[in-house]
């Protein structure tokens, strides 16, 4: 069982470059990517693992032809040289020609990351012991706001239940956006520091009290994004998740009408009772 | 104390039983004194771990509330890095740097023994405060406010804990660095000294730098907590980012203190198993000043996901990249130094090369987290627990292994059972890929550090990596067998244990070394 397993899962490294760009969803690399930044990642990190594998073989490679070969067991007798110039400048040029190699696409993406201007919508996402709260403050959707907290019940936390398909990743709001466009999150805290984090979509930012960070993304297929928060914040710091649900456009007014009426009837609704209240 | 002139250490009037241990000036004893410590504080921080991994077995919570758990795992990190890794360090320097430079002892011997004895202090504070009002800190071993300023008084008496190591720490350096700079034996020069020598002459540099930071960033952080200052806090005009820059100020180099005397152990242990002189040896000198530099430019590579300018990224990833450059000289100066030797693989032989192979994985994960978008993927998740884990277990804690059985004959005059260490050292290996591979994979799947409960996708390789976890575990158990049996008896070692060696403690001293040795200098051609 457990052997399979490990064989199973040693197959599967070896196998995990042959992905590269075809970006499977899979347990043993990073997520499907959603965005354009979170393919560069992607890709980016499947060239990274190559470049090392081949280091490490070529490295172990002489090294464990010397263990094999130039053993005292077999009679070897030690050679007694101790150093190379030319040679020991060949293996610190080298490297350097290779992080050169490396670090040009990350500066791109760097570059293309921080880039958060021209948002279509601004959402603000405000971290707090333990939940998060969301302000649509500009684009489609201006004005909504509202809570979002794990809808994990704490039945199946304690054990006493059993454990549905999206255990900890689920959320009573949802953050929602159209596909296509823009959205750029800005971030900040209440308490402590949290950290706003969906793998599928690239972007991981610390949400710090009294700052404002932000970050942006944009995707093209629906579909329902989960992360969590990723900066300890306490307690409960594993029970504050982040999910993102990606709708077509018409969809998404679909849902911003129906939110905004919500929010004025809940407004509606407050101004009664207080008018209430006070004739009373 | 022995006020009589002690002519050739014949005459002793040393106290003995407990009041030796307490009083004791002499460097070997005191790094008697530091190792045992620092394995006593392995087995505490282990035990730590364990819960952690029990919790994590299955999905859901078990054993620790998810208060309790972030204790362990802040408890965990402080007390491996302050309590376990760095006091080890110092035991070996203890030991070994007078045997290896030809002197009779540190230069501060009073201030050895004063530099030793705050270490309890420390440790019982961390450890007790687990059983106050509160429970123990719970802000990560990094205490970021204002988190950090939450906790109750189990997180001032960690902050005060963290203090006195610091002071420890300071003491402990500038006595290594006036030993080697002054007393060496004549004809030593900077240049003909051990690898293990040098790396630490550099290493309690970095100490000296970074230590009294983070002795400012504690500091802060208390008054914060305890009287109304807000150099942390936003509300207050201050800036929690800040802590972040001064902390890892110190973090960082902090890494490659527990990390550059292993590079000097491993520098021994490879030339005298290989019987080969090392290759490149200047070059390694260079290499570890290169990497002591570096690590003071590199600390916002932690920070990545915090927010910094374009400019500030970029600085710090290329920095960054740039420490492999004189670690691949490292790696490539050992192999060289392999190449056409005449190779045995004694216990210490296999955890260097252990060693090599696990810290190179490190090392190239280290990499992958240097560059920036891939880091904001990983930062903060299980990759970077494995990450740091290769440097540090399979880095820093095999190369510790690696010299203690180099040099236990010499400490002991006994052998230790050559069979159990390579049972201890194959054990070690396979259970520490076991717990630590499959975290790369949680990492990258998704699974962020320091929570004490996971979604269901990562339940498969938390139950791999609890089970690797445990069989370490109980694997060092083994460690502590062949050590007390080694001290008890064993077969008589020779002075020159290793055919190999070649410096002084091995050529010059008999086995076991002497109370007091080299009471007058060897000559070095």
């Amino acid at each position: 069982m457990k052997g399979s397993k490990l064989m199973a899962l040693l197959s599967n490294f070896v196998v995990l470059g042959s992905y590269s760009g075809l970006a499977i969803s899979s347990k043993y690399n990073l997520p499907e990517p959603q965005t354009p930044i979170a393919q560069e990642i992607y890709d980016q990190h499947i060239m990274a693992l190559w470049i090392c594998l081949v280091i490490f073989i070529g490295v172990f490679g002489v090294m464990g032809y010397s263990i094999v070969k130039h053993r005292k067991s077999v009679g070897y007798k030690a050679a007694n040289f101790h150093h190379s110039t030319i040679v020991e400048l060949i293996w610190t040029v080298i490297p350097v020609l290779i992080l050169i190699a490396i670090s040009w696409p990350a500066t791109k993406t760097i570059i293309a990351m921080k880039d958060t201007s021209e948002a279509d919508i601004t959402i603000k996402a405000t971290g707090y012991q333990w939940m998060w709260g969301y302000d649509y403050i500009q684009g489609e959707g201006e004005g909504i706001s509202f809570y979002s907290q794990l809808a994990t019940s704490q039945d199946q936390i304690r054990n006493q239940a059993p454990k549905g398909e999206n255990y900890l990743l689920e959320v009573d709001n949802r953050v929602v956006v159209p596909t296509g466009k823009k959205i750029r999150v800005l971030m900040t805290a209440n308490d402590v520091i949290h950290a706003w984090w969906v793998p599928a979509l690239g972007v991981k930012q610390d949400a710090i009290p009294g700052f404002i960070r932000d970050a942006w993304f944009k995707v093209e297929k629906p579909g329902i994004y989960r992360g969590q928060c990723a900066e300890l914040c306490g307690k409960e710091h594993g029970f504050m998740p982040v999910v993102v649900e990606v709708m077509e456009q018409e969809k998404y007014s679909r849902w911003v009408v129906e939110r905004q009426k919500a929010a004025s009837a809940a407004v509606v609704n407050t101004a009664l009772v207080k008018n209430g209240a006070s004739k009373n | 104390m022995a006020v009589i002139q002690d002519v050739h250490g014949h005459t002793h009037d040393h106290p003995t039983g407990i009041m030796r241990w307490l009083t004791t000036t002499n460097h070997k004893d005191i790094g008697t004194l530091y190792l045992c410590f620092s394995l006593a504080m392995l087995f505490v921080g282990g035990f730590l771990a364990m819960g952690i991994r029990a919790e994590l077995f299955m999905p859901g919570i078990q054993i620790l509330e998810p208060e309790v758990f972030n204790s362990f795992t802040t408890l965990h990190g402080l007390i491996m890095v302050f309590g376990a890794v760095m006091p080890a360090w110092v035991g070996f320097a203890n030991w070994q740097i007078p045997l290896m430079i030809g002197a009779p002892d540190m230069a501060f011997a009073r201030l050895n023994n004063w530099s030793f004895w705050l270490l309890p202090i420390a440790a019982l504070l961390l450890i007790t405060s687990f059983f106050v009002p509160g429970g123990a800190a719970a802000g990560g071993w990094t205490f970021y406010p204002p988190l950090s300023t939450q906790g109750g008084m189990g997180t001032d008496m960690m902050l005060f804990a963290v203090h006195v190591f610091g002071m420890s720490s300071i003491m402990g350096s500038i006595n290594i660095i006036t030993t080697i700079l002054n007393m060496r034996a004549p004809g030593m020069t900077l240049m003909k000294m051990p690898m293990f020598v040098w790396s630490w002459l550099i290493t309690a540099y970095l100490l000296v730098l970074v230590m009294p930071v983070l002795a400012g960033a504690v500091t802060m952080v208390l008054t914060d907590r305890n009287f109304g200052t807000s150099f942390f806090n936003a509300a207050g005009g201050g800036d929690p980012v800040m802590f972040q820059h001064i902390f890892w100020f110190f973090g960082h180099p902090e890494v490659y203190i527990m990390i550059l005397p292993a590079f000097g152990v491993v520098s021994e242990v490879i030339t005298t198993f290989s019987r080969k002189p090392l290759f490149g040896y200047t070059s390694m000198v260079y290499a570890i000043a290169a990497i002591a530099l570096l690590s003071c430019f590199v600390w916002a590579h932690h920070m990545f996901t915090v927010g910094m300018p374009v400019t500030g990224q970029l600085f710090f990833m290329y920095a960054t990249m740039l420490i492999a450059v004189p670690t691949g000289v490292k790696v490539f100066n050992w192999t060289a130094t392999m190449w056409r030797g005449s190779l045995t693989f004694e216990t210490p032989m296999l955890f260097s090369i252990g060693f090599i192979v696990l810290f190179v994985i490190g090392g190239f994960s280290g990499v992958v987290c240097a560059i920036v978008p891939i880091d904001v993927q990983v930062q903060d998740t299980y990759y970077v627990i494995a990450h740091f884990h290769y440097v540090l277990v399979s880095g820093a804690l095999f190369a510790l292994f690696s010299g203690a059985y180099y040099w236990l004959p010499k400490w002991t005059g006994h052998m230790y059972n050559e069979t159990l260490g390579k049972w201890h050292f194959w054990l070690s290996m396979i259970f520490f890929n076991v717990a630590f591979f499959v975290q790369h994979f949680l990492g990258l799947a998704g699974m962020p550090r320091r929570i004490p409960d996971y979604a269901l996708q990562f339940a498969d390789f938390n139950m791999i990596s609890s089970i690797g976890a445990f069989g370490f575990g109980l694997t060092q158990l083994l460690f502590v067998y062949i050590v007390v049996k080694c001290v008890r008896g064993g077969e008589k070692a020779k002075d020159k244990t290793w055919e190999g060696a070649h410096t002084l403690e091995w050529t010059h001293l008999p086995s076991p070394a002497p109370y007091h040795s080299f009471e007058t200098p060897p000559v070095v051609k």
